[in-house]
């Protein structure tokens, strides 16, 4: 639905965005990640036609954005960064105006508008002024403003950022839901929501993509990733931390505590060797020797580990 | 058609949003104040015996749109930058063509109505002589078109900034130019002040200004010409705002 290719922006001489290329199929829930001024925000306005790329193209729906905008903007659904609002309108005023520019008239719009402040949770304030609403209210009657029309493809920038709690656990629901018949990108700092909700992921750092994947994929990169932590109780004078060393295909060995009788910490194999084989090998050393295996299971990768290993570079 | 329908819609909050605040309202008021007041006070318009509206009731006008119109039209796309809710329109299904006709149309609106409500005035003068309808109904138009051309200006103005006061002070700053160099009292001030070679200049740019046309037009003699010319300087402004909001996309 959305398939973008060596998008750059410049701003001035400063390279905004540089060669950002992706696709985003129907059914997908894309997850943009990355550091603050990395490009996220200026990539998704140019996919919806808010800024004109440097060079690049950019498809929605199969059809061009910078040939047909028109068209092509019309099977897109945009929440900006902030959730711009006309201060001097009511919410229900509003979301008639977003429905009317797209192409909704009489009781179409209604309806239209109805189920976006159903969907929403706005029924309670569908007649206040937009500019009385609290900060988390005009986020989600911005939100509503991009589902009105129940477009295919969902550009949403922060669609969480303001919310509650209780509204966070909701959009996310509601994300994962229309991100079955949808093809949804959706940019966020919180980690928790990728894994939560993403089919896949892309990290994006100095307006280049330096990672793509699902998350599971993403979280194996981090450093620590598909470690064995165990926690061994052997005898004394067993030298359990050298026998463990010696298995082959361990890189590195990070006791956490280790004595004369005992060890638990980490092992950590170098790719030639599966983790679950590393474990199968530390299982029988520990019964060759007949001590005893406390705990042993393999650590799964965090992301917010891969995002600072991956996107380190600018904070020195 | 859906542009016309685009067209509309836009053209219709941009309407009520004058509506919903008290800025039309205010400035409905302070216009007609101040074209009754100058037409009383400075017009004679109780003292000429013919009871001819035309001169007393007018010739203030341009004055007036020059500091009223940028009031009413600074708003339209600063306001818009300002709220970042460009982004949402400019990624509406909509071309940018159909929103800056939709909020000049509004604008353009509100001075329709602003001049309807002077009828009071003519309907006076109607009932204590027999006024000629003929230059009335083309100072009307004159003054209309007076009044949407500063707003044209205004518009392209606001396009380029976010800040309305800004906004404000720069469309003021050249409806004055384009009245004040349609004075012939400033023009011959000009003209005397440069070298005898330089006239001929002079009075081209003081043609391409507002004024002359306006006298021209409300004179009764409804031309044809100035009707264009004005409508080829709201044009020309509407073609700037279209640079400015692409420029800022680029
Ligand atoms: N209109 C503009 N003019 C000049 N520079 C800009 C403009 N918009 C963005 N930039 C620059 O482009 C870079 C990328 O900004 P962008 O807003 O895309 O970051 P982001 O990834 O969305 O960050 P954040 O997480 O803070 O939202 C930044 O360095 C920013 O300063
Ligand atoms: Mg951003």
């Amino acid at each position: 639905m959305i398939q973008v290719k060596d998008l750059r922006k410049m701003f001035g001489s400063k390279v905004a965005v540089d060669g950002v290329t992706f696709n985003v199929k129907r059914g997908e829930v894309l997850g943009f990640l990355g550091p603050n001024g990395a490009g996220k925000s200026t990539t998704m306005r140019m996919v919806t036609g808010y800024f004109n790329p440097t060079a690049g193209s950019v498809l929605v729906g199969g059809v061009d954005m910078l040939e047909k905008p028109e068209l092509a903007k019309s099977c897109l659904g945009y929440l900006p960064e902030n959730a711009p609002l006309y201060s001097d309108m009511s919410v229900v005023g509003f979301l008639g105006f977003t429905a009317e520019l797209r192409g909704l008239y009489g009781a179409a719009k209604m309806k239209a508008v109805d189920r976006a402040l159903d969907t929403c949770f706005l029924d309670s304030v569908r007649n206040q002024s937009v500019d009385t609403l609290s900060k988390g209210y005009r986020h989600r009657t911005c939100f509503a403003q991009s589902i009105i029309h129940d477009p295919e493809v969902l550009i949403l920038d922060e669609p969480t950022d303001g919310l509650d709690p209780n509204q966070k656990h909701e959009v996310r629901n509601l994300i994962k839901r229309m991100g079955e018949t949808k093809a949804i990108v959706f940019s966020t700092h919180i980690l928790e929501e990728v894994e939560a909700v993403c089919s896949r992921a892309i990290i994006i750092d100095h307006g280049k993509i330096v990672a793509d994947g699902t998350p599971a994929d993403l979280k194996r990169r981090a450093p620590g990733a598909d470690a064995i932590h165990v926690v061994i109780r052997g005898f004394a004078g067993s030298g359990i931390r050298a026998e463990l060393e010696k298995i082959i295909g361990v890189e590195k060995i990070e006791p956490k505590s280790c004595d004369d009788s005992s060890f638990s910490g980490r092992v950590l194999s170098t790719h030639k060797i599966k983790p679950s084989e590393l474990a199968l090998e530390i299982a029988a050393l520990v019964s060759a020797k007949s001590w005893k295996l406390e705990e042993l299971h393999r650590e799964e990768g965090r992301l917010d580990e891969v995002f600072r290993s991956i996107t380190r570079s600018d904070v020195v | 058609m859906s542009s016309t329908k685009n067209i509309f819609a836009v053209f219709k909050r941009e309407f009520f949003s004058y509506f919903n605040s008290p800025v039309a309202y205010v400035i409905l008021v302070i216009y007609l104040l101040a074209v009754m007041g100058f037409c009383f006070f400075f017009g004679g318009f109780l003292s000429t015996d013919d009871a001819s509206l035309t001169r007393p009731f007018f010739m203030w006008h341009p004055w007036i749109y020059m500091v009223l119109a940028p009031a009413v039209g600074m708003k339209l796309w600063s306001e818009e930058h300002r709220l970042g809710t460009m982004e949402l329109l400019m990624t509406m299904p909509i071309s940018p063509w159909q929103a800056i006709l939709g909020k000049f149309f509004a604008a353009a609106m509100v001075w329709l109505i602003a001049l309807t409500l002077t009828f009071p005035i003519v309907w006076t003068v109607s009932y204590l002589g027999e006024p000629d309808s003929g230059p009335i109904l083309s100072s009307y138009v004159a003054s209309y078109f007076y009044a949407i051309s500063c707003l044209a200006v205004t518009s392209a103005v606001s396009a380029f900034t976010r800040s309305q006061v800004i906004c404000f002070i720069i469309s003021v700053a050249i409806c004055l130019v384009l009245t004040l160099l349609g004075m012939q009292q400033v023009v011959d001030a000009i003209i005397k002040s440069l070298p005898a070679s330089m006239e001929d200049t002079v009075r081209f740019i003081s043609y391409l200004c507002f004024l002359s046309h306006f006298y021209d037009m409300s004179k009764g003699l409804l031309v044809f010409r100035d009707i264009l010319y004005f409508a080829s300087v709201i044009t020309f402004c509407l073609m700037i705002t279209h640079y400015a909001i692409q420029s800022k996309r680029a």
